[in-house]
């Protein structure tokens, strides 16, 4: 076992035991909910018999660790129970969402990516010129700009105003515009921050500075010779921003009515559907942590200097 | 200096919302809904005739407050957790690490309203949803510090003296750890007040008829066609209070730690 494949399984082991604690957290979810369970699940007017449809629905019945026992054995199977609002499947829901939800955010991650970078690029190749100060001041306003609001503001703009583009909705086209400009602003302004540091960074270098006096053009200096190099901290940042991204996408999802698993968790919270939340979050995080852990991969894979361990 | 302004010139709205307008923020008058800027009512009226200026005002001290309280409840447990973590060791060093990586892989919001959805909505549990997700970072950051400084020539004079771990901790080792501490509670304190409003737009934090900048923006949105302003000017608060508390946080950064003023610069 060389040393990569070596980092590689302690990575996999440590990604596996936070795994296993965000599912004794979404366990122990709906057992910790104040008073009886089933009852708040039921609401507070439904019938004693509805109320014990749920608990034994739900195996509140059974001793604690046997509860969990028969959780994990679900859940090792993809089976994340039966929402108490439909009556189906929780996998069934959230599989139907999840394609929304990835496809709002893989836009958000290539919008984010490619015009962050090239701000970022644009900045760094005129270092405190007027654009690079625009730029500071334009990217700390992206991370400091609630995404909701921003989102509100470009309805009011771009489908009210203008009349540009729909409001709300996924299957009208230009749909995803909105939504994608608003999920990435901030991912947008910190790949444009670590875009124009880590170029930054590479044009001080010896061997910019000789492509420089043989006379290669600046924009190949920068694009082929800088960029390339600076690439590794740009590529970290932007995959990092994808697992964040899946955060933001509650509220996005919720401010233009996009049906995704954001929508439906918001939904399920308010009727009281937990086997459904159980199923949302355990969803989100586990793909957060896998995009977490490609990530780590991909950078000790990509960067000779890393030392594994 | 810039985002020192914006801080205290919010602090002090929200402080002396009694003297700067004579409303009610939650005196309803439907005859009164919806009405555009007047002298009576300078912001105009909500969905329900309140006065959007007085909810703004007051809203904001319950917003700000939310944001204090949570990163209260991060630095109570995540400073301790942190020191534990990086002056012991071993177990407690592993399993404090793996509690801190839990939390971490839920993405932003995500724990908030996992939270929310098991504690029930309201100004306390919003307080505890919010501050839990700032335990993290206080955890890693403290316990980066104390794993440094615990190798210090003063504290291995402590332990030779005989001096008990959690006076050496507490005596000795946290106060050189305060600086950085003191930096990522304000950046926090940003990203707290957008987390809980987020809670808030979503109807999940303080309930109604209370005043609070997130509930404002998620009741304005239903009339965003008829009348934008409503959304307009809580959601300007909130982007100026958490721009404060960026540029607040960068500068303290700046003046507590020479070294990062170099590479901020060069960070934009």
């Amino acid at each position: 076992m060389n040393l990569f494949h070596r980092y590689l399984a302690q990575r996999l082991a440590a990604s596996l035991v936070t795994l296993w604690g965000v599912s004794l957290i979404v366990f122990l979810m709906v057992r910790l909910l104040p008073g009886d369970p089933a009852r708040m699940i039921a609401g507070l007017l439904a019938s004693e018999e509805e109320t014990t449809r749920i608990r034994v629905q739900l195996g509140l019945t059974q001793p604690i660790h046997v509860q969990y026992g028969i959780f994990m054995s679900r859940l090792v199977r993809g089976n994340l129970g039966v929402s108490a609002r439909t009556s189906r499947p929780v996998a069934s829901e959230v599989l139907e969402r999840l394609p929304n939800t990835l496809r709002l955010v893989v836009a958000s991650s290539v919008v984010a990516t490619a015009v962050g970078m090239a701000a970022g690029v644009m900045s760094a190749a005129r270092p405190y010129s007027l654009f690079d100060y625009g730029l500071s001041v334009v990217a700390l306003f992206g991370i400091s700009m609630p995404v909701y609001w921003l989102g509100l503001m470009l309805i009011i703009v771009f489908a009210i105003q203008l009349n540009w583009l729909p409001a709300a909705g996924a299957d009208q086209p230009g749909s995803l515009v909105m939504p994608a400009l608003t999920l990435g602003a901030f991912s947008m302004a910190i790949v444009a921050r670590m875009t124009r540091s880590s170029l930054l960074e590479v044009l001080n270098q010896d061997y910019v500075r000789t492509a420089r006096s043989k006379g290669v053009r600046e924009t190949v200096v920068i694009i082929r010779h800088a960029l390339r190099n600076a690439l590794i901290p740009i590529i970290t940042a932007a995959g990092l921003q994808f697992g964040s991204l899946l955060g933001g996408a509650v509220l996005t999802e919720s401010v233009f009515g996009w049906p995704g698993m954001g929508q439906l968790l918001v939904d399920s919270i308010f009727s009281r559907d937990y086997p459904v939340v159980q199923g949302i979050v355990l969803t989100f995080s586990t793909l957060f942590i896998a995009t977490n852990l490609v990530v780590d991969l991909l950078y000790a894979y990509v960067d000779p200097r890393i030392h594994y361990g | 200096m810039v985002g020192l302004a914006l801080l205290v010139a919010l602090l002090v709205a929200a402080a002396a919302a009694p003297v700067l307008t004579n409303q009610d923020p939650e005196a309803q008058s439907l005859v009164q809904a919806l009405r555009p800027s007047s002298w009576g009512h300078p912001l105009g009226t909500d969905h329900l005739g309140r006065d959007v200026l007085a909810r703004l005002l007051y809203g904001g001290r319950l917003s700000l407050l939310i944001g204090f309280l949570a990163v209260g409840v991060g630095l109570a447990a995540g400073v301790p957790l942190g020191a534990v973590s990086g002056f012991r060791g071993g177990l407690s060093d592993l399993v404090v690490q793996r509690f801190a990586d839990i939390l971490l892989s839920f993405p932003g919001l995500l724990l908030a309203l996992t939270l929310v959805a098991v504690l029930g909505v309201g100004l306390q549990n919003v307080i505890i949803s919010v501050g839990v997700g700032a335990v993290p970072s206080f955890i890693r950051l403290v316990r980066g510090s104390v794993l440094t400084i615990r190798e210090q020539a003063y504290v291995e004079a402590a332990e030779a003296i005989g001096q008990r771990p959690t006076v050496i901790v507490f005596r000795h080792v946290l106060p050189n750890a305060v600086a950085p501490v003191i930096v990522q509670a304000t950046l926090n304190l940003g990203s707290a007040i957008l987390l809980a409003a987020g809670l808030g737009f979503f109807g999940l934090g303080v309930q109604p008829p209370t005043a609070e900048w997130g509930a404002m923006l998620g009741e304005g949105r239903q009339y965003i066609f008829r009348a934008p302003a409503l959304i307009t000017y809580p959601g300007l608060a909130i982007f100026l209070a958490v721009l404060g508390f960026n540029l607040f946080g960068d500068g303290l950064r700046d003046a507590l730690d020479p070294r990062m003023r170099v590479h901020h610069r060069e960070t934009l």
